[in-house]
């Protein structure tokens, strides 16, 4: 199964996901770089990782949803290829209009690093199709910027959908009803602030759970 | 040549000078140069030196720079171990971890800038630690911070405690290292002096560590990184001045940090040393391109030349000595072969940053660098990398016997419910997570015990299977070193060594960061003196060898010093695979037993000061027997593969260490039954400060083994009581109840004191 994860300037989860996945096993790894253009038809997942892309001048993830590699994993989203966003990465997908919606400063204003519950809110997604329903994943955020933030109007048409994919427990940033993760109507891009790559194995391994879930469906794919 | 205004303080100088203008007397001590450091040059030089050239000493004969008042002391730290591959001297230091691998850490301060313009000189503090590291090809994996504030009555404290949490954050969350621990303390005496020391610890192979060297005749010089911009100019020289309360018109010598571009040079230049392109390498810190050329060449005995019109500039008509005094951040010097040349500049390239050849590496002993084909600067090396020493008075302040006496009795007569709740209220018995949370304190994928635990923990993932674990602890206790400052140095060691092992690790190496006053003040001489003394006492009794540092002097303001603030950053390592000890009440059903002297001495304790809100009494001197018995205990007890929670008493003694270990515990009905052993001293017991003492708290059917193994290891063993599900905090003597008082409601005071600072 080969995924491939993209280094913009300024990610740094990217080692952190790559490290993650060789530890979960089963993958074949690939590290792409912003200002190439390749071929993405023969990978299983495209991998937007955490950071701060260009530095999250301008706006967090503004410029990297423009850099050249973007147009390759846009079209092949298009065509129902895997792609997840964690952290910077959903706020890249986000700027990019593969996710609706967008990520606002912190209600408090600061920067939080903890470890934080969330809800699995469906199992009808590939990334959650292995994980009960309503059940707890103990995650840890990194954010300055993940305040989710959409219409009453679009957050409807996410519910309507099933869209909604993780919710916190006790809502750190004061994201519009408790968003922590959602998905495009077709399932198959999704955003998350929360880093399933920091709970393989340390603390918690609960982000193993959703690696887990997208091996299962890859493996019913193939 | 650019015709220039010289700013120097708040002054602005009428005359025009260039760079190439002859210096004299009043110019020399203008820029802090004495006049005997002035005739020493006039001589060495046969000439008067220029603007430029005056400049150059002005920042490298700097205190900051130069280590003039401290060298000697310094000689005196024990820096030998089988362990050590890079001892003090380089960017940072360097320890064997097996296997092929190794650690570089380092610890620096930002302090004067830090007060200046508070988040952007905590910022470029950390810049400053993670590019010493990186430079020795290390890749930062952990830092640590070590923060002194001053009191909330003092105006600014708020803005300064919350610029500075922020410039951390903000700086090391981009580049992407975590944040672990590190400490926090309050005191007035740092109301217009805070105390910022960084610290930053980076994996690397063994073989493959980098170093500061100008080597091979005819090797380019190149300049990589951010461009050159004005500021920071004669950063070196302030902090090495004495606050004065006009200190903020000095805002200009403040640098401005961008970590988005540290991410890209790190990278970059870790890619470099990769494909062996480079020979040898220095981060352009404080005095900029002129420590970094000057050092290079002094390690290599090899001379400079070098083009000042080639330097990437950010703004156009910089004088030379704006050049070579600029701070501008983000900036490297590098030195590799000619035909390496190309391909370096291509990964800098890919990176979106500046690589320029800006000279080459000749014999001789002398740095040459001209502009517009003028040569403005033509100094022998050694002349300026090798400053006369400063030969310091050291005396004792003489109200020593004074600050020692403690009003033992005005403490007996109070109730021990007036007592506790003086320390419950005292601002630093606190819960730091409304700080720490703002650092990202998991990135890299590493951390395996966090912030709030007596050290964090990390993995070494590059070594796979044969993976080991690092603990890292910063401390130092200012109270007790101000009493007693040789005893402080003891303490910073030994607290640090405890803190390490109540986790599970061996404690291999430290760095330092010796936060003092002024030099030209006898008594502070006296203070660096003996804290020196008594960190080296510690570190030969344990064997930990010191690896690299930093000497902070002029922390004083309006002539009033700073408590002498030694601080230590120590590493320790565990190789095995066993489980952490946990450092909390991880159960409601645990026994508890306190490891160490039943009593502890009330000198300089929390509980003394807080009490008579200044500090007083004699501290007690650590055993450094004892403590080194204490350390074994712990690594045994660990080999025994049991389930417990070990946690040091330290700041407020052992009820705060109890309250600790309960308000970390994951249940909010978390109680406690603390016993008081008969016939002891009920303030010792309680507050006292004594290292070392330890709490453990285990399952009751390990009792026994835990007792023999202390009897065993020479360590008193003492039953303390136990926890249970009451929510009640309760200290019995003989039968009697004596305190008592809800859980819930300490801990949600202990949780709110720090709030207000980031609303």
């Amino acid at each position: 199964m080969k995924i491939g994860i993209i280094t913009f300037p300024g990610s740094n989860c990217d080692d952190d996901v790559y490290d993650s996945l060789m530890r979960s096993g089963g993958f074949e790894l690939t590290k792409l770089w912003h200002k190439d253009t390749p071929e993405l038809s023969d990978y299983k997942l495209i991998v937007l990782p955490g950071g701060f892309s260009y530095g999250d001048y301008l706006r967090c993830g503004a410029m990297a949803a423009r850099s050249p590699i973007m147009e390759k994993v846009i079209e092949f989203a298009k065509r129902g290829g895997l792609v997840i966003g964690i952290c910077n990465g959903f706020q890249i997908l986000c700027e990019s209009g593969l996710l609706p919606g967008a990520l606002a400063r912190n209600l408090s204003l600061n920067f939080i690093c903890k470890d934080i519950k969330v809800t699995v809110e469906t199992s009808k997604t590939p990334w959650t199709q292995t994980i009960e329903a309503r059940s707890t994943l103990n995650l840890p955020i990194a954010h300055g910027e993940g305040r989710y933030i959409i219409s009453e109007e679009d957050y409807q048409e996410l519910i309507k959908n099933g869209q909604v994919v993780l919710t916190y427990q006790d809502n750190p940033n004061g994201s519009t009803h408790q968003i922590a993760g959602l998905c495009n109507k077709e399932k198959n891009v999704f955003g998350l602030m929360p880093h399933p790559e920091r709970a393989s194995d340390l603390r918690s391994k609960d982000g193993l759970k959703i690696w887990q879930s997208l091996k299962s469906f890859l493996g019913q794919q193939s | 040549m650019a015709v220039f205004k010289v700013f120097l303080g708040t002054a602005v100088m009428s005359t025009q000078i260039t760079d190439v203008s002859p210096s004299n007397q009043n110019l020399a001590q203008r820029l802090g140069i004495s006049l005997t450091e002035y005739q020493h040059i006039c001589q060495n030089l046969e000439r008067v030196p220029n603007y430029a050239e005056l400049s150059i000493f002005s920042a490298m004969f700097s205190e900051h720079c130069s280590y003039k008042s401290s060298k000697k002391f310094l000689k005196r730290f024990p820096t030998t171990g089988k362990r050590v591959l890079q001892g003090p001297g380089e960017n940072a230091g360097v320890l064997d971890i097996g296997s092929g691998w190794a650690i570089a850490f380092k610890m620096e301060s930002h302090n004067h800038p830090s007060f200046i313009e508070p988040y952007q000189g905590a910022a470029t503090g950390m810049g400053g630690i993670l590019r010493d590291v990186f430079t020795m090809g290390a890749r930062p994996a952990a830092s640590m911070n070590s923060l002194c504030f001053g009191t909330m009555d003092f105006d600014r404290t708020q803005s300064i405690v919350k610029g500075v949490v922020k410039g951390i954050g903000d700086y090391g969350n981009c580049v992407g290292v975590p944040t672990l621990a590190g400490q926090t303390l309050f005191h007035s005496c740092y109301n217009r002096n805070p105390l910022v020391n960084a610290f930053t610890l980076g994996i690397v192979k063994a073989n493959q560590i980098f170093r500061g060297f100008a080597e091979g005749i005819g090797n380019a010089v190149i300049y990589v990184g951010a461009k050159t911009g004005r500021d920071g100019v004669h950063g070196a020289t302030m902090a090495s001045k004495e606050f004065s309360t006009d200190k903020e018109l000095e805002r200009p010598t403040v640098q401005v940090g961008d970590p988005f571009t540290e991410k890209l040079l790190l990278e970059a230049t870790l890619e470099a040393m990769k494909e062996q392109l480079v020979i040898g390498i220095q981060d352009m810190g404080a005095a900029g391109l002129t420590s970094s050329s000057f050092e290079m060449a002094h390690r290599a005995k090899t001379g400079l030349e070098i083009d000042l019109d080639k330097i990437p500039a950010r703004e156009s008509g910089m004088a030379a000595f704006e050049l070579l005094l600029s701070e501008s951040q983000e900036r490297m010097l590098l030195v590799t072969t000619p035909e390496k040349v190309a391909p370096l500049k291509e990964i800098f390239k890919k990176w979106d940053l500046h690589a320029e050849v800006i000279g080459k590496v000749v014999s001789g002993n002398r740095v040459k660098m001209t502009k517009q084909r003028q040569v403005v600067v033509d100094l022998p090396v050694e002349l300026v990398t090798e400053p006369l020493l400063a030969n310091r008075a050291s005396s004792p302040p003489v109200d020593l016997k004074q600050r020692w006496f403690l009003d033992r009795n005005r403490m007996l007569v109070a109730t021990l419910q007036s007592k506790f709740q003086s320390l419950i209220e005292e601002l630093n018995f606190a819960n730091c997570e409304p700080l720490i949370t703002q650092y990202d304190s998991m990135v890299g994928n590493r951390t395996v015990g966090g912030s709030q635990d007596d050290a964090g923990v990390i993995r070494v993932r590059e070594m796979g299977e044969k993976e080991v674990r690092l603990a890292l602890k910063t401390d130092c206790n200012p109270r007790v070193t101000w009493l007693w400052p040789r005893e402080g140095g003891r303490r910073a060691v030994s607290e640090c060594a405890i803190n390490l092992a109540v986790r599970g690790a061996e404690p291999i190496g430290i760095t330092d960061c010796l936060n003092f006053g002024s030099p030209e003040n006898p008594e502070v001489i006296w203070q660096f003196e003996e804290s020196i003394e008594g960190i080296s006492e510690a570190c030969q009794a344990l064997k930990i060898p010191v690896v690299s540092g930093n000497v902070s002097f002029y922390n004083d303001t309006d002539g009033k010093p700073v408590y002498p603030t030694p601080m230590i950053g120590m590493v320790g390592i565990i190789e095995d695979k066993l489980p952490l000890p946990h450092s909390n009440f991880y159960s409601t059903q645990l026994e508890l037993a306190l490891i160490g002297p039943v009593e502890g001495g009330l000198g300089g304790s929390l509980m003394a000061s807080s009490w008579f809100k200044r500090e007083c009494g004699q501290p007690e001197e650590t055993d450094l027997a004892l403590l080194d018995r204490m350390l074994k205990f712990l690594q045994r007890l660990r080999k025994k593969k049991i389930t417990y929670a070990a946690h040091d008493i330290s700041d407020g003694g052992l009820l705060c260490s109890v309250l600790e270990m309960a308000f970390h515990s994951p249940y909010d009905c978390t109680g406690v039954d603390l016993h008081i052993p008969s016939g002891c001293d009920l303030d010792r017991f309680l507050f006292g400060e004594t290292i070392p003492r330890i709490i453990v708290a285990y399952d009751s059917v390990e009792r026994g083994d835990i007792e023999n193994l202390a009897s065993q290891a020479g360590v008193v063993f003492t039953h303390l009581g136990q926890t249970n599900d009451s929510s009640i905090f309760a200290v019995k003597q003989g039968g009697a109840q004596v305190l008592s008082s809800k859980l819930p409601d300490l801990k949600s005071a202990w949780n709110q004191k720090w709030k207000k600072f980031f609303k």
